[in-house]
């Protein structure tokens, strides 16, 4: 049985993971220790008491991601937050900061450790360096890896793995993309958010076209009736030579419905739904898809096929209305 | 301050890498940094080749480094890092797969720019398994840096090597994005990259020159220039400057370079195509 792991990032969207079927639900704190680092967002240690008491009455587990990397200057805030969610009763912490996962480990030896994708492990001995020096017991694996590297690592890793199965496709290895700091001074690693959206500006002109701007840079240019999506740099429309195109990626999202039965039998633990900075409809939406689709594999087994209403409502939500299987589909890379 | 020359980040002739490196035995450099960190698919130089290289540098009084992948995904990408390691030569790890393989062989270490350290927690604990020098994160501002160092319990031997000129590492993907700009898939992307010894230039659709495309990295247009910051960088902690390779640098670059860091030349003043704000804490691709 496959754990569906849900996001939220305020209280709604919570009760909205619950509500749909989640297994478990996962939540940072309001501040940059996480990677969903944006106004508004999060949560304040009493909204976490109270999702607490909200789960262990439907038997849904509590994860906190404190999955940024703390700097000289702020250290402590990182570790208050790992004393923060031990306290509040969180199943498990998601971490990525060698230092931080060390002080972890150390002072709450029984506390589940796991690790986020922004620590970005994408083989074995990266695997194993963090099971040995930190008994994690689970990593999140990063969106680079194609469908046939995630089967590898199940048969080798030290340790369960979770995958991504619907959100925002990140191109990049995660936790190691600096593009966003390049443009702005902040990126998820040392800020906690990639393109804030306090260094975003919308632009509409006289004709109906509109630009989008991070920190002053043009992302994107879009015609009168075209949709417009969030200015992640990564999915802007550059120049290369005489080419003006989506340099490194479309706005797309991952969606990997159709993998369910592969990923079940290579013994993926854990199925990770992306966006904590969506709202409570999506989270709704998505949970409840991914929660009829991994009972329909229960019970269906081998015959197991997508619903299309399923992929109708997904494609709703998806960036610019499409979705992608990235790189868990060769080639995609 | 130590000078370090970086590994070269693009996929260059293997004539014209072996010419490069011949070159800069004269250079004053002293430390240099050999092998592909960026892609796996690049096959002009053998582990042999790259040994002779080091072998030369060496015997030219260099002090020489084997680098390694930044993102090893498959098979041969792990068993090809535990041939770098198995080499006996100092090795950058740019993956905690090679940082995990390096403390299994009981052989110090040097991190490179890609494995997170930003606090100095972190950075003892890779010290305790072997750390003896690091690069830091390019995003790290330079009173972080300090202030990191500053909280190190014995800063003083180790060594800090920060990237002090050249194009920055800015990302990693499973995705060719030299091969996309073709419309080739990777599986098929016929080393396109040789093509393009000095990257691919990338510009906003106003002209804002951004990134640099080089296989599966995006490195910034700008090169970061921190020659002029010399004083700053040194007091921050910092004891060896990395210059990333670009197929015109001079040797007589190195010779002022030298000049700068010993305090015999007059300061630098950075020019308007780099980059320093990653050192003011500011947008990496401003310049203060």
């Amino acid at each position: 049985m496959i754990e569906l792991v849900a996001p939220a990032g305020s209280f709604p969207a919570f009760k909205a993971a619950l509500e749909a079927g989640a297994d478990t639900v996962y939540v940072g704190f309001k501040d940059a220790t996480n990677a969903r680092h944006f106004a508004g967002l999060n949560f304040s240690d009493d909204q976490l008491a109270r999702a607490r008491t909200l789960a262990t009455r439907k038997s849904v587990k509590l994860y906190v991601a404190i999955n940024t990397y703390p700097q000289a200057r702020n250290w402590q805030q990182w570790t208050s937050a790992v004393d923060n969610a031990v306290a509040l009763g969180a199943d498990a912490l998601i971490l990525a900061d060698t230092g931080l996962l060390a002080y972890a480990a150390e002072k709450y030896p029984a506390m589940h450790l796991h690790l986020s994708v922004q620590a970005s492990a994408t083989n074995s001995l990266a695997l194993k360096f963090y099971a040995d020096n930190f008994a994690i017991k689970r990593a999140v694996l990063p969106r680079v890896l194609s469908l046939e590297q995630v089967a590898t690592l199940c048969e080798h890793s030290p340790v369960d793995l979770e995958v991504f199965g619907f959100g925002s496709l990140c191109i990049m290895a995660e936790g190691r993309c600096v593009l966003s700091s390049y443009l702005t001074s902040e990126s998820p690693n040392n800020s906690g958010a990639c393109s804030p959206a306090k260094y975003v500006r919308w632009e509409e002109r006289a004709d109906g076209s509109r630009l989008s701007r991070l920190n002053n840079v043009l992302i994107d240019k879009y015609a009168p009736d075209e949709p417009a999506s969030y200015p992640t740099l990564c999915k802007g429309r550059f120049r290369v030579g005489d080419k003006v195109y989506h340099t490194l990626e479309e706005p797309t999202s991952l969606s990997t419905l159709q993998l369910i039965p592969q990923l079940a039998k290579m013994g993926v633990k854990a199925i990770k739904i992306e966006g904590r900075q969506r709202s409570p409809v999506y989270v709704r939406q998505v949970v409840r898809v991914w929660r009829a689709a991994l009972d329909a594999y229960v019970a269906q087994g081998e015959a197991f096929v997508p619903d299309p209403s399923w992929i109708a409502s997904l494609n709703t939500v998806a960036e610019g209305s499409q979705t992608s299987l990235g790189a868990y589909s060769r080639p995609w890379q | 301050m130590k000078i370090t020359l970086a590994a070269i980040p693009y996929y260059w002739p293997r004539s014209e890498v072996v010419d490069f490196y011949a070159r800069l035995c004269r250079a004053n450099i002293d430390v240099v940094y050999l092998g592909e960190s960026v892609c796996s698919k690049r096959s002009e130089m053998t582990l042999d080749d790259w040994l002779a290289i080091a072998a030369e540098l060496q015997r030219a009084g260099k002090e020489v480094v084997l680098t390694s992948l930044a993102l090893i995904t498959g098979r041969n990408e792990l068993q090809m890092m535990k041939r770098i390691c198995a080499q006996g030569l100092q090795v950058e790890a740019n993956d905690t797969a090679t940082v995990q393989r390096l403390h299994e062989l009981g052989q110090p270490f040097i991190c490179g720019s890609s494995i997170n350290i930003y606090n100095a927690p972190t950075l003892q604990y890779f010290v305790r398994l072997g750390m003896r020098r690091w690069v830091a994160p390019v995003e790290l501002a330079g009173t972080d840096l300090a202030a990191l160092l500053a909280q190190t319990t014995r800063a003083n031997s180790i060594e800090t090597e920060i990237l002090g000129w050249g194009k920055l590492p800015l990302a990693y993907s499973a995705r060719c994005y030299t091969a996309r700009a073709h419309n080739r898939p990777k599986d098929a992307c016929k080393k396109i990259c040789i093509d393009y010894p000095r990257g691919m230039a990338v510009t906003s659709q106003e002209n804002t020159a951004l990134f640099t495309l080089n296989g599966i990295q995006t490195l910034s247009a700008s090169p970061q220039d921190l020659r002029a910051l010399l004083p700053q960088v040194r007091s921050a902690g910092v004891t060896h400057f990395r210059v990333v390779p670009e197929l015109d640098l001079k040797l007589s670059f190195f010779d002022a370079l030298k000049a700068n860091i010993s305090g015999d030349a007059q300061p630098v003043t950075i020019t308007s195509d780099a980059c320093n704000g990653y050192w003011y804490g500011v947008a990496g691709m401003t310049r203060e």
